[in-house]
């Protein structure tokens, strides 16, 4: 935190005060000072700040970078940025303008802004210790060629990303060779590529988050060691739509999530030594498809309701465990009453395999002569893995403690 | 017509079948809700039943119907009517009672389970709209079987055959033929097939509102319109409610033709 | 009162009316007689409209039976059979036939005329043949019309049912009706009947009175003259 310390000066910047521009002000302060910056609309862009200084706004004042390029550049340790609203960031296909960059410092606080018709939002690179909390990021991404991510870390470690909001933007919170970082109660949605996108970074923790119809909500690649609790991930739609990917994904923990109307809640795919607990996959396409290469992996104590199917495999191999799931297609009986079924449950089906093969069969979903060739499959196992099932499958829909 | 339809359906409505129809509905119902709780795996189930048994129970009361009342068409037929009014008014006299106690079999117990306050609403009310469809469908078809087949064990025959043709066989066949020819755009070819049964199109109808999310993943431009707009929607209403005027025309047609 | 020209029908590869010219005057009960299978029924069904001839015209007081159903408010009809829809009660029926054709009071006098009345509320299902048939004949008799087609009126009837349907006829006739009657008993077709038509092979071998049918087969009497018909061109 950087508390102002007992000799530090306020500076004021408004349209009538002696200071007129933000520039000005951060060229006169020093560390430890305060920039008060009054409401209004400040055309100014390519504001470097390299001293550790707090530039607070009042009443939201407005810095429109007019498309010069980039807007702030803080390049100082211990610098708090609160309350502006920033616009027209310049965007270009060869530098990654961002509405404030964060280079190599430490103890930063950047919250309350309002980012608008940006190229990147909050650029953090090489940066640490720091904090990025409720920001509001609309953008207006078409493709994700055109655009940039809202909230961007590259090399950084220790960050909180906390109740930021990020629209429509290429990835809503996007993460690189990045360790130790939290992200809780973020809101993404409608972002043209991922609501969360996380490239080799380890130990992260995401939290309480809401992604919503994104292209996918959340990307995990390449990364070990995550958390990922209590978090809704719903309606991500299209042909390359998942509520989750999981690629090269090993020791990660899901826990009490929800998915809700994905394509695909989970798509997984060379991951190991994964706990999916008590989360709840609710009308999805798939609830989790498994694209081959994962090992040691236990999927206990989840809710599977009404998803056109439960689990998709790729190959007859199966080395991991179901146990104690409810699923809504189960069909079995209990008559020891002791709450779990007391035939295993299949929940790959034959019709997986053929609509993996050949997608349009799809049409023919929930028709008689799929339900009767899914019945001899399951009888006798001839093209699924005659391992893979839930030999303890719940009569009851599991109710999650979800504090 | 109206009065044939009127005389048809009440005397439906004081026959045992229509009662046993009207039970089984509301016990099916009843056990969907009652013994499961849960409000969206039954209309699930129901979905199952509704494109499997709605059919088959059309047709083969629609066959009986036709020709337990034959004698009764007879006499029908020496008044001063027009031919058309008297099947016509049979048909629909069949179908709207049919349709009734599919409605009252399934929607009471539902009613009772607090359907309206709950978002399933939708789900249901397109599960029964689909099952009247299919209704009118079915016993149209049963019609047409029946008033081309004097022998009323080919008709039966005839009848059942139909109706494991559409609800398993073509269903098979369509299956096979796309694994066949996998290796071009089969889009639209798999929604040209899906028009061509009445079953197949009263579950895609279904899939739309239950399983999108699946539907979804797949990239062909014309599925995409057709799931991702509401032109699949209206398409499938429009297919079905040709599905009713052809074999409702060829009631007329053939019954203006036929000798008594 | 009825004109059949060149009348045609086949079913299948069965040829059962083959050319029939037929003209019926205003008035008097014509009895169609003929052998098993010699287009009876046939005839009777395309003069309702029931059966579709393959060729030929057929007019009913003046209208063409192609041309709509509303001739068929002129004719009254009793089917051989008679199966009713069992669910029914006779005096549903009777409303329900009254419904469709239109307004009568007749069906109260002729309900009494065939003691009818203990029947009125039993299920159609319940009743006997004979019972059946009463019922029928009041469906028929009920509406005044000029042309009258009875099939096979007699059967299951007891004697005193057939006396009364017997001045049933007569009185139907006195009014001026045409009545059309197909029958197997020799008896009843000659104490009614004004005059023959004989089908056979699908054309009119015979029209005239029974007196004129006995003097051209020279038999003494009415059985024996449709009998010999059918020796001398069967054997």
């Amino acid at each position: 935190m950087s508390i102002p310390s007992a000799w530090s000066n306020t500076i004021t910047v408004c349209a009538s005060c002696p200071i007129k521009t933000i520039q000005e002000a951060i060229q006169q302060a020093s560390e430890g000072d305060t920039i008060l910056v009054k409401k209004g609309i400040y055309k100014e862009a390519n504001l470097k700040i390299d001293k550790s200084i707090t530039l607070i706004g009042e009443g939201l004042p407005t810095i429109d970078g007019e498309a010069k390029g980039e807007i702030i550049t803080i390049e100082a340790d211990n610098v708090t940025l609160d309350g502006f609203k920033i616009i027209n960031v310049g965007v270009s296909y060869t530098t990654d303008y961002a509405a404030v960059r964060i280079v190599n410092s430490k103890g930063f606080i950047i919250q309350n802004l309002e980012l608008e018709k940006l190229f990147f939002g909050i650029y953090l690179q090489k940066s640490n210790n720091g904090k990025v909390l409720n920001n509001k990021v609309k953008g207006e991404a078409v493709t994700e060629f055109t655009s940039g991510n809202a909230i961007h870390l590259w090399y950084c470690k220790n960050v909180e990303v906390r109740g930021n909001d990020v629209r429509k933007v290429r990835d809503g919170i996007y993460l690189e060779f990045s360790d130790n970082i939290t992200i809780t109660d973020n809101f993404s949605v409608n972002n043209v590529r991922y609501g969360l996108h996380f490239m080799f970074s380890n130990n992260n923790t995401v939290n309480n988050n809401v992604f919503e119809t994104n292209g996918a909500g959340i990307a995990l690649m390449f990364s070990k060691f995550m958390e990922v609790k209590n978090n809704v991930i719903k309606k991500n739609w299209g042909s390359a739509a998942y509520g989750l990917l999981l690629k090269e994904v090993n020791d990660a923990n899901l826990k009490n999530n929800i998915f809700i109307e994905n394509t695909v809640g989970i798509t997984v795919e060379g991951s190991n030594r994964l706990v999916y607990s008590n989360n709840d996959f609710t009308s999805n396409g798939y609830a989790i498809r498994v694209k081959g290469a994962c090992y040691e992996n236990h999927i206990v104590d989840n809710n599977f309701l009404y998803n056109s199917f439960d689990i998709s495999y790729n190959g007859r191999i199966n080395d991991n465990k179901f146990n104690n799931n409810f699923w809504s297609n189960y069909t079995g009986y209990d008559l020891d009453k002791d709450g779990i079924g007391d035939v295993p449950y299949r929940p790959v089906k034959l019709f997986s395999y053929i609509v993996n093969r050949t997608p349009e069969t799809i049409i023919l979903l929930r028709s008689l002569f799929i339900d009767l060739i899914d019945f001899s499959e399951k009888v006798s196992p001839v093209f699924t893995p005659d391992d893979l099932m839930d030999d303890n499958p719940r009569m009851k829909r599991i109710e999650h403690d979800r504090n | 017509m109206l009065k044939i339809l009127k005389y048809s359906f009440y005397d439906l409505m004081r026959s045992r079948w229509s009662y046993v129809y009207f039970a089984f509905y509301l016990l099916l119902g009843v056990v969907l809700l009652f013994l499961n709780n849960d409000l969206s795996k039954a209309v699930i189930t129901l979905m199952n039943v509704i494109i499997v048994l709605v059919p088959l129970i059309g047709t083969i009361f629609g066959v009986m119907y036709y020709y337990s009342s034959k004698e009764f068409t007879e006499l029908l037929l020496a008044q001063p009517l027009k031919r058309s009014s008297i099947f016509l008014g049979q048909y629909l006299g069949v179908a709207i009672s049919l349709s009734m106690s599919l409605i009252l079999g399934l929607g009471i117990p539902f009613i009772f389970y607090g359907l309206f306050m709950s978002n399933a609403i939708w789900d249901f009310s397109l599960l029964l709209i689909t099952g009247v469809f299919l209704t009118l469908i079915f016993t149209a078809l049963a019609f047409n079987i029946a008033i081309s087949n004097e022998n009323r064990i080919k008709g039966f025959g005839y009848a059942i055959l139909m109706w494991l043709f559409l609800a398993v066989i073509y269903d098979g066949l369509f299956l096979m033929s796309l694994l066949f020819f996998e290796d071009y755009p089969l889009d639209k070819l798999s929604l040209f097939g899906t028009m061509l049964n009445p079953i197949d199109l009263s579950r895609t109808l279904i899939l739309l509102k239950l399983d999108i999310s699946a539907l979804l993943g797949y990239t062909g431009a014309v599925f995409k319109q057709f799931f991702g707009t509401n032109f699949g929607l209206i398409v499938s209403f429009a297919a079905l409610t040709l599905w009713i005027v052809l074999p409702v025309l060829r009631i007329v047609y053939k019954s203006k033709r036929k000798d008594f | 009162m009825i004109e059949i020209k060149d009348l045609h029908k086949k079913f299948g590869k069965n040829e059962v009316l083959s050319g029939l010219d037929l003209k019926i005057g205003e008035g008097g009960i014509f009895a169609v007689l003929g052998p098993n299978g010699s287009g009876k029924t046939t005839l009777i069904k395309c003069l309702l409209g029931m059966v579709i001839p393959n060729k030929g015209t057929i007019s009913v007081l003046g209208e063409n039976v192609k041309s709509g159903s509303n001739y068929r408010h002129k004719i009254d009809y009793l089917p051989q059979i008679a199966n009713f829809p069992s669910n029914l009660k006779v005096k549903e029926l009777i409303t329900m036939i009254k419904d469709l054709r239109g307004k009568t009071i007749k069906d109260q006098e002729l309900i009494s005329l065939f003691k009818l009345e203990p029947f009125l509320d039993k299920k159609l299902g319940q009743l006997s043949g004979g019972t059946k048939q009463k019922v029928n004949l009041v469906l028929t008799f009920m509406f005044d019309s000029p042309l009258v087609i009875l099939d096979e009126p007699t059967s299951g009837l007891d004697p005193i049912s057939l006396l009364r349907l017997k001045k049933l006829i007569q009185a139907e006739k006195a009014k001026g009706k045409t009545i059309l009657v197909t029958s197997h008993i020799m008896s009843f077709v000659e104490e009614i009947s004004d005059e023959i038509v004989f089908l056979l092979e699908g054309k009119i071998y015979f029209k005239g009175s029974i007196s004129e049918l006995k003097d051209k087969t020279k038999q003494p009497d009415f059985e024996h003259a449709i009998a010999s018909i059918l020796t001398d061109n069967h054997a």
